[in-house]
């Protein structure tokens, strides 16, 4: 192709404003925040509310990168606010010996987190084989675990609030490395595994083949059913994570609130970060800054005095409006 | 004039994004006729039928109705004149019961409530014509596909229909079903309603239809009564043979030496799956081009699906390279050296999101990784290397395919199965879509594969692509292949003739 030709291929595709939007929407927003709070808000540009941030966004991004990858499939995890639930309960059970004696309490905790993390896994094993093996829609299929898996949690503590103090434990949620938050590095190994996943993996480029055509995928030789169960076993693990490092903060585990409405907070993330909802396309690190995003926007909001009913509608608008965008950019 | 029109379209025009999809079409029904529609995909009968139904505007042309100028906006205020459409995907609420089906958006009332009694009545009374008895009570998805279709045909006539449209309304049917539904035509006829019936199944229009229209290409090309047109007259017409034979050679196919083709690489003996697949047998040998040849729905692309292992098969065998071959899924069939371009590139071959360099090494990905890591070196190489051999028209390999010409998006398509070094290469439908300099490159291109030795099994509606193009041909029928011919043999008439009438017993 000689360089004319190639130059009008390219002119051809006039660039789209919301095109733009659509990719750099979440970041443009993001730093209009931070600008916005480093005028209004006292004492917005300080370590504490670096960490109090991050903290608090810690659990939603870690749930919210299993996510994206299920959604880029063209599927959706109702269950990962359950998953964080069984995990948050099973792991005291283990580490405080009230299933079988442990002498050494780091192996109790070792135990503990590897079985809590463990059976999340297997949950969403489970999810991925109802979606697979029976085709059921991921709605409906993770619906189940959403529903029985909260119970379960419940059943498991008899529904009693299990308080610890366990140190080795909570190192999980309460410890620091280097200054920065234990939780805080766990986030960002799983965001920058993930991304890179998605970029440079066989199995990172299947889930989106998946999400964009699945009949085209199939018909190429992709183990369309494989890659869903990995997806969603992935999406239980960080589940399993994301309880652990709750109740680790909370030096107590409630199967009642563990996890409660994550479904939706990792959702929204994943949503106002710039992933296409229908499938094919997902950006972790979009995820992250939507997360972030929307932790700030309610940072914002509650440090200058607005109740937090209010800022749950500006979450909503804020949602509706990166859907918005993401249509535009793509019909026009 | 003499003869009682019911309807009559003339010179209608209609485009779509400035490609004609009618040009100057007409087309004319008689009170109490059964009239045959036919033509191949992109024929536009559809679209003549959507024009008359108010789903499309018409550009231009005349259509009257009952004697008056007839214009309407949608299918609700054309069923209100008296034009009911039934589609092949039956068009019923499943989960409510046949009475309300049938009078659903006429519901009968009294003192502003709805009379139950008088609409089961009616909805008996309906089916009563047909020698339908039935719990009129029961959800219609709980009745056979043939109820649930003289539902649909009883909530056409409850509207007091003049002109019903069955859109190959025997598509989902068996044969005694198809029995009764045509009891139920010769009944409408009797009682003075004229039916338009579009079907691919010859022998269908031969059992029930007075008279037929052909389309082709956007016109109507031939109307007939259908005791004075033979079958092969028929498939002539409607393939358009007169005028490709006086443009000669009609493809980018050019003459191949047969003494060049190798041993046999692929045979399938008896394969069969539901009722698309009956019996089919054919082989392929190294080298040479196979095509498939047949009307719409005689199983050819099914064919090509078990072949893939797309689809199961319920009966039959297959060898590749002289030893059996059984693969469960694509998976298999891609690891044993097949490639398949399908019929429906949207469908079920681009991911539209993803680039070029994404699409192109779909299949060859998991190949060229290192323990799971794509090797994006390689890749590119690669990819450059098939977008210059196939003369990709894209602005490099990161651009998205949706954004390519239907021509360059089958040309990735192609590169992703060569980029996998198949031994035998399926292309449902190769040129379909694609404009005519394009068409003619991807012509050349599959010649010119098969001179290295690849074997490629390619179907083709376009009678010229195959009869120019195959070194051998096989004629399926019906789900059965009816005839196996050499490229000397297979001369326009004999693979027509196949087609329409080819013996069906002498193939079992």
């Amino acid at each position: 192709m000689t360089d004319a030709t190639r130059a009008a291929v390219v002119a051809r595709q006039p660039i789209n404003p919301f095109d733009l939007l659509a990719r750099y929407g979440t970041v443009i927003a993001l730093v209009l925040l931070i600008v916005f709070n480093l005028i209004f808000t006292t004492n917005f540009a300080t370590l504490q509310t670096l960490n109090v941030n991050l903290t608090q966004v810690c659990t939603i991004v870690i749930v919210a990168v299993g996510m994206t990858l299920v959604i880029a499939t063209g599927g959706i995890d109702l269950s990962v606010g359950s998953l964080m639930a069984i995990s948050g309960a099973l792991a005291p059970m283990v580490f405080m010996s009230k299933l079988f004696p442990i002498g050494n309490i780091y192996l109790a905790v070792a135990l503990a987190i590897i079985i809590a993390v463990g059976v999340a896994t297997l949950l969403g094993l489970f999810n991925g084989w109802l979606i697979a093996r029976f085709r059921i829609q991921p709605i409906i299929a993770t619906l189940v675990l959403f529903i029985a898996g909260r119970g379960i949690a419940q059943v498991m503590t008899n529904g009693q609030l299990q308080t610890f103090k366990v140190p080795e434990f909570q190192f999980i949620g309460l410890g620091r490395v280097l200054g920065i938050p234990f939780q805080v590095i766990v986030m960002l190994v799983l965001v920058i595994i993930a991304a890179w996943v998605i970029r440079k993996t066989v199995f990172g480029r299947q889930i989106l083949a998946i999400g964009g055509n699945e009949k085209a995928s199939g018909l190429s030789g992709i183990a369309v059913k494989k890659v869903k169960l990995v997806v969603y076993a992935i999406s239980g693990f960080c589940a399993g994570i994301a309880g652990l490092v709750v109740i680790a903060i909370n030096s107590a585990s409630d199967a009642n609130l563990v996890g409660l409405g994550m479904e939706l907070d990792a959702i929204a993330a994943v949503a106002v970060g710039g992933t296409l909802l229908s499938g094919g396309r997902a950006s972790i690190i979009g995820t992250l800054l939507g997360a972030l995003t929307i932790q700030l926007v309610r940072y914002t909001l509650l440090a200058n005095g607005v109740p937090d009913s209010v800022a749950q509608v500006a979450q909503a608008v804020i949602i509706i409006a990166a859907v918005w965008v993401q249509q535009q950019g793509r019909n026009a | 004039m003499g003869e009682d029109l019911l309807l009559a379209m003339a010179s209608v025009d209609k485009r779509f994004a400035g490609i004609p999809a009618l040009i100057g079409a007409s087309f004319e029904v008689r009170r109490g006729e059964v009239h045959a529609l036919i033509g191949q995909n992109g024929a536009g009968k559809s679209t003549l039928i959507k024009v008359l139904t108010g789903y499309h505007k018409k550009d231009a042309g005349s259509v009257s109705f009952d004697g008056k100028p007839f214009e309407v906006a949608s299918p609700q205020q054309a069923q209100a004149s008296g034009i009911s459409t039934i589609y092949q995907e039956i068009n019923l609420v499943p989960y409510r019961s046949i009475t309300e089906n049938i009078c659903l958006g006429r519901e009968k009332r009294r003192f502003g409530l709805l009379d139950w009694g008088a609409m089961h009545a009616e909805a008996e009374r309906l089916l009563a014509r047909f020698n339908i008895k039935a719990d009129v009570r029961r959800p219609v998805m709980e009745f056979s596909t043939a109820t649930q279709q003289m539902v649909a045909i009883a909530r056409a006539i409850g509207f007091d229909a003049k002109l019903v449209i069955m859109d190959e309304p025997t598509s989902s049917l068996d044969e005694r079903e198809v029995g009764v539904l045509f009891d139920v035509i010769r009944q409408l006829k009797a009682e003075g309603v004229s039916v338009v019936f579009v079907s691919h199944k010859l022998d269908e229009l031969y059992a029930v239809c007075d008279r037929v229209t052909i389309m082709r290409d956007g016109r109507t090309v031939r109307v007939a009564e259908i005791s004075g047109i033979g079958k092969l007259d028929l498939v002539s017409s409607m393939l358009g043979r007169e005028i490709a034979r006086v443009e000669g050679h009609a493809t980018a196919f050019t003459d191949r030496d047969p003494a060049k083709l190798g041993e046999t690489l692929f045979a399938a003996e008896h394969l069969s799956a539901g009722s698309a697949v009956r019996d089919v047998s054919f082989s392929i040998r190294r080298g040479e081009i196979t095509g498939f040849a047949g009307l719409l729905g005689a199983g050819r692309t099914e064919t090509a699906r078990l072949a893939f292992a797309a689809d199961k098969r319920s009966g039959g065998s297959m060898t590749l390279g002289g030893v059996p071959y059984d693969p469960a899924s694509p998976i298999d069939a891609i690891a044993a050296g097949l490639g398949f371009c399908t019929e429906d590139r949207k469908a079920e071959g681009i991911v539209p999101n993803m680039s070029v360099a994404e699409n192109m090494m779909l299949a060859l990905m998991p190949k060229l990784a290192k323990s799971g890591i794509i090797d994006e070196p390689r890749q590119r190489q690669i990819v450059e290397k098939f977008i210059k051999a196939l003369s990709i028209k894209c602005s490099g390999p990161n651009q998205k395919i949706r954004e390519l010409s239907g021509g360059n998006q089958q040309k990735v398509l192609l590169g992703r199965w060569l980029a996998t070094e198949p031994r035998l290469l399926i292309l449902d439908e190769p040129t379909r879509g694609i404009d005519v300099g394009a068409k003619g490159e991807i012509q050349a291109l599959i010649k010119s594969l098969a001179d290295d030795g690849l074997a490629v099994l390619m179907i083709s509606s376009e009678l010229e692509e195959v009869i120019e193009g195959a070194d051998r041909v096989f004629v399926l029928r019906e789900g059965l292949t009816v005839s196996e011919m050499s490229r000397a043999e297979a001369s326009e008439d004999a693979v027509m003739a196949a087609m329409a009438e080819g013996n069906l017993e002498v193939a079992r």
